[in-house]
């Protein structure tokens, strides 16, 4: 058999699976808890993350030492886009497999990984993400929460506040970019915490967003504690850890987020179908340009996994970020002009209420992981070796 | 699907990228365009000749590499950034694909070998702004008569070869390879772009033998428009390679020019700008080389791709050329920098096989009211 085959083989084995098990009671979980919709039904999808994991899909790029399947980088686009054309929902476990598992796998000790790992996999804890706070966004190097060291416990004692923290409400632990180092600045002198969010010292409150839905949260640490064996590298590594993390967040889960945008651009065009906006030569040439970005922007996503390393890939690398944030905000302000003051008006149709959402979310795009201000300094300093943007005092 | 290039690939492009390096440079281009009519024969020569640019998509069964899109592709990019004068596109990428696909066995293996060899330059006689077939062709006792006129061929005055599709009086359309001092009438036409030479074509009752017929039994529009395909990709690898070389001149200027006591890449406002700009040209040359493999394999979307190519790489062509004269500032307004030779080629090129509207006219009508969506 040959590779694009057995490729093909696997892809229908993925297509049955969600076929066979997206069903039933998860039937209502079909396209929902996506971006924009990132709290909804939330004790139906950890049941969900549940059932994956009783299927082996959970964490399936992660070697088979751990207990999964070690899928090449091909097979693990393949079960994205799978997973997305089933309509599978957001995935809660999302942080944990994508981000804190390969993070482990790379930096951790043989405790943390047995500690944690298993944990991921079978869909039982759930992670958020502790990076942004209110002065440090773009400006990441800034963070002020600190991690004091206990002598007596041993553990880090964490106060500061963590903001823009995706699910935190509905997570188990939380890693934390703290400053253990009194007086550092910038990218030195900070640590890399696991923390468990269930404790005192630590609580949770929604930011509501601009659609009305709050998937974000602030989280206020007043004397939370982290144990000693709970520091990921060692103090003073957190900013290296913090940014190898943010590597693994980009690639795999590009396709299968192009399938959705796929999905949004086809609910688009059978609205304007619908309601005869699609007489109209002006939102034709629109909805052809989006084609044409969402196109090209697959061969940008296969070309940036096939992993090319010139100059030149590297530097259209860099743009990716921009150019699909983009694209979907551009799409977001087409779907509510092709439904017109009707999708203005606030009402129960599913199509309408999802691009209504959208609309508001795609907003944040351009601004969560990297700003597209922040991105274009990146490809000009980086990518074109322009010169870097002058600091100010501390 | 692989997008990144093979070891040959890449070697293909560096070698190519080095000769247009050192022989077409600035000066030399401004020569061409200025004093000879945007041809420069020397560069031809070595193009053709010695490094065998005309036999890329020629198959090995006619004495060619039998490369496909992909190499293509990359070898007008490297025309594109010099602002090359010479008939790449036309010989190769609209000329040589359209023998390839409609000649017979006889013509191919009387003039691919040829053709492989860079002994001729086409030009093909389609009205460059919308290639339908625009000559009636009548058999005669010994061969054909050929009636009608073409305003606008690209390439035209350099061309020793001219390829003629040509529509019978039964709907058929025919394929004719004429040299142009077999009683072609050839008009001058000048076009703001310098670096690429039109002509006027006018057929009246002129005849040529039985084997100027390059096709079998005739083909259909639908076969000619499959020719092209090649063709429309190959202009938009050149403008999007002419957009890369205008961007690289670009970053080069600024990065020497002072002002304030700094230069004036170091302004944010100049960065953004410059960056924006490599976000559009990865995006184009991503569905560049994504529709050169499709191409090669003849996947289903291929026609669509191509429509959504040539609307990208128009715009990143024209985006990178105003912000070139912008950026300059005072000088990029003059004549003696070179921003205005990019400038020139992305509006030519803007309307050349369809414009962008034609396009995503096109392309709409598949996703709304087709099946692609």
């Amino acid at each position: 058999m040959s590779a694009v085959q057995s490729l093909e083989e696997f892809r229908r084995q993925v297509a049955a699976w969600m076929a066979e098990h997206l069903t039933g009671r998860f039937a209502e979980l079909k396209h929902r808890g996506h971006a924009g919709d990132g709290d909804a039904l939330p004790d139906l999808r950890r049941e969900w993350e549940q059932e994956l994991a009783a299927g082996r899909w959970t964490c399936p790029g992660w070697p088979q030492e751990y207990g999964c399947r070690g899928l090449s980088v091909a097979e693990q686009v393949v079960f994205q886009e799978e997973y997305a054309r089933a309509g599978g929902p957001g995935r809660l476990g999302h942080i944990g497999e994508g981000l804190v598992g390969p993070t482990l796998i790379a930096f951790g000790t043989e405790e943390q990984k047995k500690r944690f790992l298993p944990g991921i996999r079978e869909g039982r804890e759930f992670w958020a993400q502790g990076y942004s706070e209110p002065d440090a966004g773009s400006d990441l190097g800034n963070i002020k929460t600190r991690a004091r060291l206990d002598p007596e416990t041993g553990d880090w004692i964490v106060t500061g506040q963590k903001v823009w923290t995706s699910l935190a409400h509905l997570s188990d632990w939380i890693f934390v970019l703290a400053r253990c180092e009194e007086g550092s600045v910038g990218p030195k002198g900070l640590i890399f915490l696991l923390m468990p969010l269930k404790q005192p010292g630590i609580e949770i409150h929604p930011i509501r967003q601009i659609g009305g839905g709050a998937e974000f949260n602030s989280v206020f640490f007043d004397g939370a504690r982290a144990s000693a064996d709970c520091v990921v590298g060692q103090p003073g590594d957190g900013w290296k850890i913090a940014m190898t993390l943010l590597s693994f967040e980009r690639g795999i889960s590009t396709l299968g987020q192009q399938l959705g945008f796929t999905q949004e651009l086809a609910t688009i065009v059978e609205i304007a179908r619908e309601n005869g906006a699609a007489q109209n030569p002006a939102i034709r040439a629109r909805l052809a340009r989006a084609w044409a970005g969402l196109r090209a922007m697959r061969y940008m996503a296969i070309r940036s996994l096939e992993g090319g390393t010139s100059a030149e890939e590297e530097l259209e690398r860099l743009g990716y970020k921009y150019h699909w944030s983009n694209w979907h905000r551009d799409l977001g302000k087409l779907g509510m002009d092709v439904m017109g003051f009707d999708g203005v008006i606030i009402n129960d149709d599913h199509r309408r209420e999802q691009l209504r959402q959208m609309f508001f979310f795609t907003r944040s795009d351009t601004v969560y992981g990297g700003t597209n201000e922040i991105q274009l300094n990146i490809i000009a300093e980086r990518g074109l070796g322009m010169p870097k943007e002058p600091r100010g005092k501390a | 699907m692989d997008l990144n290039f093979s070891e040959d690939q890449r070697s293909l492009r560096d070698e190519v990228r080095r000769l247009l390096n050192d022989q077409a440079s600035s000066a030399a281009m401004r020569e061409a365009a200025e004093k000879n009519g945007g041809f420069d024969a020397s560069l031809w020569d070595m193009a053709a000749a010695e490094l065998g640019f005309c036999a890329t998509n020629v198959p090995e069964a006619f004495d060619g590499l039998g490369l496909g899109a992909m190499e293509l592709a990359l070898l007008l990019e490297e025309c594109g950034r010099r602002l090359a004068c010479i008939p790449a596109w036309s010989t190769i990428a609209v000329g040589t694909p359209l023998i390839v696909s409609l000649g017979s066995e006889g013509a191919k293996s009387r003039l691919l070998p040829e053709i492989a060899a860079g002994s001729y330059r086409i030009a093909v006689a389609l009205p460059i702004d919308n290639p339908q077939v625009a000559v009636r062709a009548q058999q005669s006792a010994d061969g054909y008569v050929l009636d009608g006129a073409v305003s606008l061929v690209a390439d035209l005055p350099s061309a020793t070869l001219v390829l003629v599709p040509a529509r019978f009086e039964d709907g058929k359309l025919g394929l004719f390879a004429v040299a142009p001092d077999d009683g072609l009438k050839i008009g001058s036409v000048q076009t703001i772009d310098l670096t690429r030479p039109f002509g006027a074509l006018k057929f009246e009752g002129v005849r040529v033998g039985a084997d100027a017929r390059l096709d079998d039994a005739g083909f259909s529009e639908e076969a000619l428009a499959q020719a092209l395909l090649p063709g429309r990709l190959g202009l938009a690898a050149e403008q999007i390679g002419a957009a890369q070389g205008c961007l690289d001149l670009t970053l080069e200027y600024i990065s020497g020019r002072v002002q304030f006591g700094r230069t004036i890449a170091s302004f944010q406002a100049i960065k953004h700008r410059c960056a924006a700009m490599v976000v559009d040209l990865a995006e184009a040359r991503s569905l560049l080389y994504g529709a050169a493999a499709n191409l090669n394999i003849g996947a289903s979307e291929i026609e669509m791709e191509i429509d959504a190519l040539g609307v990208l790489a128009a715009d990143v062509l024209w985006k990178v050329a105003e912000e070139s004269i912008q950026l300059h500032g005072g000088v990029g307004n003059t004549w003696e920098y070179d921003p205005h030779f990019y400038f020139r080629k992305a509006q030519a090129t803007a309307f050349m096989m369809g414009s962008s509207d034609e396009r995503l006219a096109r392309i709409a009508a598949q996703v709304i009211d087709g099946a692609a969506a």
